[in-house]
C-alpha cells in the first residue's frame, strides 16, 4: 500500500462541493427562519443561526479529522462503535430530557446529544463490516437473521425513545440488503406491507380482508396448482390478514391520541386545520405561496412571522419553498438526486465490499430522510419529526450527516490503492 | 454476487428518482399551478386596517364649538388568546356581570376564535385607563381608540342630529360604507354627511401568528391616509339657541329665528328639547328608548315638522294678497261691529274702534277686516269664479314658502298644508262652495298647517319687503368656506315690494299700541304680529312673529307655544326677549320681569327625566 501524499488526495470533490453548497444554503434558510431584527449579527450565539454556524465549524473540524485518520480505523472499529451506540441509545431512554414526549437527548452540558442520529452511522458501518466479512453470504438464512437483528435492535431502542421518525429511517437498510443480494421480494414485500398498512387505516377491516382473499384466489388461478404454491399463498394471506389486524390494534391501542390524529388528518379522515392539520396546512401555505421564484431572502411572511412551527428544524424545507420558490425546491431536490447518484457511483466503483455496502447505507439513509421530511412538508406523508439532511438546525444531525458522508469520502480516497 | 448488481443498482436509483420526481411534480402543482396558497398566506399575514378620518367639527356663527370628537375605546378580544384571566376583576372594571362576560365571549367566539372582534363598545377614557393598568393580566384583550361626538353646548339636539352605525340596507345602497361605519342619521350630521365624514384611509399591515402587528406591507405601498372631515361653521348663534331653549323649558312648541338679510337660521328650537349628549356612547340605546316613548315626543322636531294653524299671524299674508291683487288699498276701510257674519256663519271680533284700514287692522288684529278682504279677493270678478280666485290666492300663499318645502339644509322638513280647491270640491262638490265655506282661512284658521320655520321665513319676507333666501343653518363649509349657491340666491314672493310698507307699519303699530304693546323693548324698533291659534285638541296655541330693527332687519322670529293661550301671553314675550338678547347681547332691566316670568312658566310639567348622561 502506498502512502497518501496529502489528506486531500483522491477526494471526491463533486460530493464535497455539493455538501458545502447544501450546508451553506441550509444555514441561509435557518437564518431566515429565525431571523430577528433584535439580533441582526450572524454570529449571535443566542440565536439558532449563530449556533448553527458554530455547528458548521465543528462539522468542518470533524470532516478534517476524518480525512486525517487512517481509513482502516472505521472498518476495524465498526462493531465496537455499534455496540457503544446501542449502549448510548439505551442510556438515552433513562438519562434523557423529555423533549416533546421523546426521550432521545442526552444532556451534555449545554448541548443535548441525540445518540439516535449516530446510531444510523454506527449501524451503516457495522452492517457493512458484517456483510463484507469473508464467507458471509446473504442467501444464507443465518446471515439474513443476523443482518435483520443488527437493523432491528437500534430501531426498537429508538422506538422506545419515542422517536418514531429516527426509528423509521432504519427501514432504509432494506435497500442495502437488496443491493447485497437479498431477493427483490423483500422490496416488494416491504412495499405491499406499507400499502396494507395505509389501507388498513383507511378501509374497514372486513373489506380489506375480502380484497386480500380475492387477490390471492385470482393469483392461485394464474399459478401452477401445486401444493407448494398453495402453501405459499396461504402463508402470504395469513401474514397480510395478520398485518391488517395488528395495524388496527396498534392504531387503536398503542398510538397516542396526537399521533392518531396526525394520521387521520393525513388520510383525509379529518380536516382539522387548527389542530393536528395546522402544521401541515401552514407548511403547504408557506411552500405553495412561494410560487415560481419565491418571495426572496428574508421576505417569507410565513417564515418571518412564525406561522410554521419547528421551522428551523423539521420544517426547514418550507423556508426554501417560500423564499426561493419552485426554483429553489426543485434545485435542492435535484441536488440531492445528484448527490445520491454520486454516492451510488462511489459505492459501485469500490473494490472493497465494506466501502460499497457502507456507501449504499449512506445513500439509503440520506434518501429516507429526504423522502420522509419533504413528503411531510408537502403533505404527502404524516407529520414525522425527522431532520432534512444538511439543512435542518441541530448539532447532532449536522455532525452525524457530516461524519456519514466524510467517512465515505475518506474510504473512497483509498480506491486506487487498496487491494483485497 | 456482483455479477447481477447492475440490475439492483438500477432499481434502487429508479426508486430514488421516481420518489423525487413525484415530489417535484407535487411541488410544481402547489407552487406554480395552485394559486390558492398565495391567498392563504396573505390571509394569514395581511390585515387591512381602516384608518378612520376624524369627523368634522361643528362651530356656531361666533366660533363656539358645538360638536367635537371625543376619544372612546372599543374593547377588542381575540378569543383564542384569552387564557385564565381574573374574570371577577375584569367584570368589575367594565361593570358587567359574569353572565354578560360569558355571553360576550360566546358572541366573539362565534365570530372567530382567531380574529379580534368588539367585546365592549365605547369605553370612556376613565374605564380605559383602569383597564390599561391591568391589561398585562388580560391576555387576548386590547383597546382600540374610536371617536364619538360630544356636544359641549348641550343644545340644538334636533338640528345637529346624531350619527349611528350604518345598517345593512345603507351598506347595500351606498358602497362607500362598510358594516360598522358611522353615518349621519339626522340633522346636519345627515345633510352634510359627505363634508363631515372625510375620506377613509386604509393601512395594510402584517401580523405574526399571534396577531401582533409587525409593520406595514411593502413599505406602505398600498396604504392611503385618512382625510379628516371638513368643519362646519353654522349660522346658529349658540348663546341665542341656549337662551331660547331655556325660555321654552317646560313648554311645548317651536321657535325659529332667521337673519332676513341672508336667510341664515340663528336659532331653531323644538321644545321639549333634550341634551344631545344623551344619544352618544354606551348610554345611547337606553336613552333613545326613553326619549322615543316619552309622551311629549322630545325627538320630534316641531320647528320643521309640526303643523300649526298660524292664527292671526296669517292675516299679514292675507293683507298682502289683498293689496297686491288690488281688492283693497292701504286706505281701504272696513267696518267692524264686534264681528262679521255671512249667511249662517259669524266670525266674532274683540272690541276696538272702527272702521279700520290695513295698518290698524294689523295692530288690533281685526277679524272683520280680513274676512271682508278675503271675501273681496275670492269675489274678485277678474278671476271668474270662486275656485279660480281661490287658486290664485293659494299661489300667493305658496310663493311665501307655505304649503311647500323650503328646501332648508336639514332633513325631514315637511311642507305644511294649504288646502287645494280640489279639497273643497271633494268636501262640498265642484262649484258648490264659496267664500262662506272657507271664511276661517281669512284669519289663519281652518285647514291651514304651517311650521314654525315657515312662519319665521314669512316674517323674513315681510321684513325684506318681498324676498327671502332659502333658510339654512350652515354659514360656511370647510376651509374653503363655501356655501351652496341656492342659499345665496334671492327668492321672490308674488307680492310687489310697494305693498309691504303698510303691513310693516301695522306690525310696528302692533308693538307700540296694538296687541303686543306689552312686549315692546325700548330702543328697538320692532314689527310684530300676535296670533292665537285655535286648537281643536285643547287650549289655544300662543303664536307670535316679529322682526327687528325695522329699517335694517337683522332678525325675524316666529314663536309658537302650544296650549299657552293668546299670542301676547307667551309667544310675544319670548320672541321679543330673543330679539333683545340677539341685538343688544343683554336683557335690559325693564325686561327682567318679563324674562323671569317666561323662564318660570310651566305649561307642560315634564315627566321625571329617566334618560341618563354618559358615564364620565
Ligand atoms: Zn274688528
Amino acid at each position: 500500500m502506498r502512502q497518501q501524499k496529502s489528506i486531500f488526495d483522491n477526494i471526491d470533490w463533486p460530493t464535497v462541493s455539493i455538501y458545502i453548497v447544501m450546508v451553506l444554503f441550509g444555514w441561509l434558510n435557518i437564518f431566515s427562519a429565525v431571523y430577528n431584527e433584535a439580533h441582526p449579527s450572524i454570529l449571535d450565539a443566542t440565536q439558532n443561526y449563530g449556533k448553527q454556524l458554530m455547528w458548521i465549524a465543528v462539522s468542518a473540524l470533524f470532516a478534517i479529522i476524518i480525512l486525517i485518520i487512517d481509513g482502516k480505523f472505521y472498518e476495524a472499529f465498526a462493531i465496537p462503535f455499534y455496540v457503544l451506540m446501542i449502549a448510548l441509545n439505551i442510556g438515552a431512554i433513562f438519562l434523557s430530557r423529555d423533549v416533546k414526549g421523546a426521550h432521545a437527548w442526552i444532556p451534555l452540558g449545554s448541548f443535548n446529544l441525540q445518540p439516535s442520529e449516530f446510531a444510523k452511522l454506527a449501524t451503516a458501518l457495522a452492517l457493512a463490516k458484517y456483510l463484507s466479512s469473508p464467507y458471509i453470504r446473504i442467501a444464507e438464512n443465518k446471515t439474513k437473521i443476523i443482518a435483520s437483528f443488527m437493523i432491528l435492535l437500534p430501531m426498537a431502542i429508538i422506538l422506545l425513545q419515542n422517536d418514531t421518525g429516527s426509528a423509521l429511517v432504519f427501514a432504509s437498510f432494506l435497500f442495502v440488503l437488496y443491493r447485497e443480494g437479498l431477493s427483490q421480494n423483500v422490496l416488494i414485500f416491504g412495499f405491499i406491507a406499507a400499502l396494507l398498512f395505509v389501507l388498513s387505516l383507511m378501509v374497514a377491516k372486513v373489506y380489506l380482508i375480502i380484497a386480500i382473499v380475492v387477490v390471492l384466489v385470482l393469483t392461485w388461478f394464474t399459478l401452477r396448482r401445486t401444493w407448494r404454491n398453495f402453501l405459499a399463498l396461504t402463508v402470504v394471506g395469513c401474514l397480510a390478514i395478520g398485518l391488517v389486524y395488528s395495524v388496527d390494534y396498534v392504531y387503536n391501542t398503542a398510538l397516542q391520541p396526537h399521533q392518531k390524529q396526525r394520521i387521520d388528518v393525513l388520510l383525509g379522515k379529518k380536516t382539522d386545520l387548527k389542530g393536528a392539520g395546522y402544521n401541515v396546512n401552514q407548511s403547504l401555505i408557506a411552500i405553495g405561496s412561494g410560487s415560481i421564484t419565491g418571495k426572496g431572502f428574508l421576505q417569507g411572511t410565513q417564515t418571518k412571522f412564525d406561522f410554521v412551527p419547528e421551522q428551523s428544524t423539521d420544517f426547514i424545507f418550507c423556508t426554501v419553498g417560500e423564499e426561493w420558490g419552485f426554483i429553489g425546491t426543485s434545485s435542492v431536490l435535484l441536488l440531492f438526486t445528484v448527490l445520491l447518484y454520486r454516492i451510488i457511483i462511489i459505492a459501485e466503483r469500490q473494490k472493497n465490499a465494506f466501502v460499497r455496502v457502507y456507501g449504499y447505507g449512506v445513500a439509503s439513509i440520506l434518501f429516507f430522510h429526504v423522502f420522509i421530511n419533504v413528503g411531510m412538508a408537502i403533505g404527502l406523508l404524516p407529520v414525522i419529526g425527522i431532520p432534512f439532511p444538511f439543512f435542518s438546525y441541530g448539532g447532532s444531525s449536522l455532525i452525524s450527516f457530516t461524519l456519514l458522508l466524510f467517512i465515505l469520502i475518506k474510504l473512497d480516497s483509498y480506491r486506487m490503492y487498496v487491494l483485497r | 454476487m456482483r455479477s447481477d448488481s447492475g440490475n439492483q443498482r438500477t432499481v434502487i436509483l429508479g426508486i430514488f428518482t421516481i420518489v423525487i420526481l413525484i415530489y417535484i411534480v407535487r411541488l410544481f402543482y402547489i407552487q406554480v399551478i395552485d394559486n390558492s396558497y398565495v391567498a392563504s398566506a396573505n390571509n394569514n399575514v395581511l390585515r387591512y386596517v381602516t384608518q378612520y378620518p376624524a369627523r368634522g367639527f361643528v362651530l356656531d356663527r361666533k366660533g363656539k364649538m358645538m360638536v367635537f370628537n371625543q376619544q372612546v375605546y372599543d374593547l377588542m378580544v381575540t378569543p383564542r388568546m384569552v387564557k385564565s384571566i381574573d374574570t371577577t376583576d375584569f367584570c368589575n372594571i367594565l361593570q358587567i356581570s359574569k353572565d354578560d362576560f360569558i355571553r360576550k365571549m360566546n358572541k366573539a367566539r362565534q365570530y372567530s376564535r382567531y380574529k379580534a372582534s368588539i367585546f365592549e363598545k365605547q369605553l370612556s377614557a376613565v374605564t380605559n385607563a383602569m383597564l390599561q393598568e391591568k391589561m398585562y393580566k388580560f391576555n387576548g384583550f386590547y383597546t382600540e381608540a374610536r371617536s364619538i361626538r360630544m356636544y359641549p353646548q348641550a343644545t340644538a339636539a334636533h338640528l345637529l342630529g346624531y350619527i349611528g352605525e350604518v345598517d345593512d340596507k345603507l351598506v347595500e345602497k351606498y358602497p362607500y360604507y362598510k358594516s360598522g361605519d358611522y353615518i349621519g342619521i339626522s340633522g346636519i350630521e345627515q345633510s352634510y354627511e359627505e363634508a363631515l365624514r372625510g375620506k377613509r384611509g386604509l393601512k395594510v399591515v402584517m401580523v405574526d401568528v399571534h396577531n401582533n402587528v409587525k409593520g406595514s406591507f411593502q413599505n406602505g405601498q398600498y396604504d392611503s391616509t385618512a382625510i379628516a372631515g371638513e368643519n362646519l361653521v353654522l349660522s346658529i348663534d349658540a348663546d341665542l339657541q341656549a337662551y331660547a331653549e331655556k325660555l321654552m323649558a317646560h313648554k311645548r312648541g317651536g321657535i325659529v329665528a332667521i337673519d332676513p338679510s341672508n336667510g341664515e337660521i340663528l336659532t331653531m328650537v323644538s321644545a321639549p328639547a333634550y341634551d344631545p349628549n344623551l344619544l352618544v356612547g354606551r348610554v345611547r340605546a337606553h336613552n333613545y328608548g326613553v326619549l322615543l316613548f316619552d309622551k311629549e315626543k322630545p325627538l320630534f322636531n316641531r320647528a320643521m315638522m309640526a303643523y300649526y294653524p298660524p292664527g292671526s299671524t296669517f292675516k299679514l299674508i292675507n293683507a298682502l294678497c289683498g293689496l297686491d291683487a288690488g281688492v283693497i288699498t292701504s286706505e281701504t276701510r272696513f267696518g267692524c261691529r264686534g264681528g262679521f257674519g255671512i249667511g249662517s256663519v259669524y266670525v266674532h271680533c274683540h272690541p276696538h274702534a272702527g272702521p279700520v284700514e290695513v295698518r290698524t287692522a294689523v295692530a288690533v288684529s281685526c277679524n272683520s277686516f280680513y274676512c271682508q278682504t278675503y271675501q273681496a279677493f275670492l269675489g274678485n270678478a277678474n278671476y271668474g269664479n270662486t275656485e279660480k280666485a281661490y287658486n290664485e290666492w293659494r299661489n300667493y300663499v305658496l310663493s311665501f314658502g307655505i304649503g311647500r318645502k323650503l328646501h332648508v339644509d336639514l332633513p325631514h322638513e315637511l311642507k305644511g298644508n294649504v288646502p287645494t280647491s280640489a279639497y273643497f270640491d271633494k268636501l262640498y262638490g265642484r262649484n258648490h262652495w264659496k267664500f262662506s265655506n272657507v271664511i276661517s282661512l281669512s284669519i289663519g284658521q281652518g285647514e291651514l298647517g304651517i311650521t314654525p320655520l315657515q312662519m319665521a321665513n314669512t316674517t323674513a319676507i315681510i321684513a325684506n319687503g318681498g324676498y327671502y333666501y332659502i333658510p339654512h343653518v350652515v354659514h360656511a363649509i370647510g376651509n374653503r368656506k363655501y356655501l351652496p349657491k341656492e342659499f345665496t340666491t334671492r327668492q321672490y314672493c308674488k307680492v310687489a315690494p310697494e305693498h309691504f310698507f303698510a303691513v310693516q307699519d301695522g306690525m310696528q303699530k302692533t308693538m307700540e299700541a296694538g296687541t303686543a304693546r306689552g312686549s315692546a323693548v325700548k330702543g328697538i324698533v320692532m314689527c310684530g304680529k300676535t296670533g292665537t291659534a285655535q286648537n281643536p285638541h285643547g287650549k289655544n296655541h300662543s303664536v307670535f312673529v316679529c322682526y327687528a330693527p325695522r329699517d335694517k332687519p337683522k332678525i325675524a322670529v316666529a314663536v309658537l307655544v302650544e296650549n299657552a293661550g293668546q299670542g301676547a301671553w307667551f309667544a310675544a314675550p319670548i320672541a321679543t326677549l330673543m330679539i333683545e338678547k340677539y341685538l343688544t347681547d343683554s336683557i335690559c332691566q325693564a325686561s327682567k320681569a318679563k324674562e323671569k316670568k317666561m323662564l318660570d312658566a310651566i305649561i307642560v310639567p315634564l315627566a321625571k327625566d329617566t334618560a341618563t348622561n354618559i358615564d364620565d
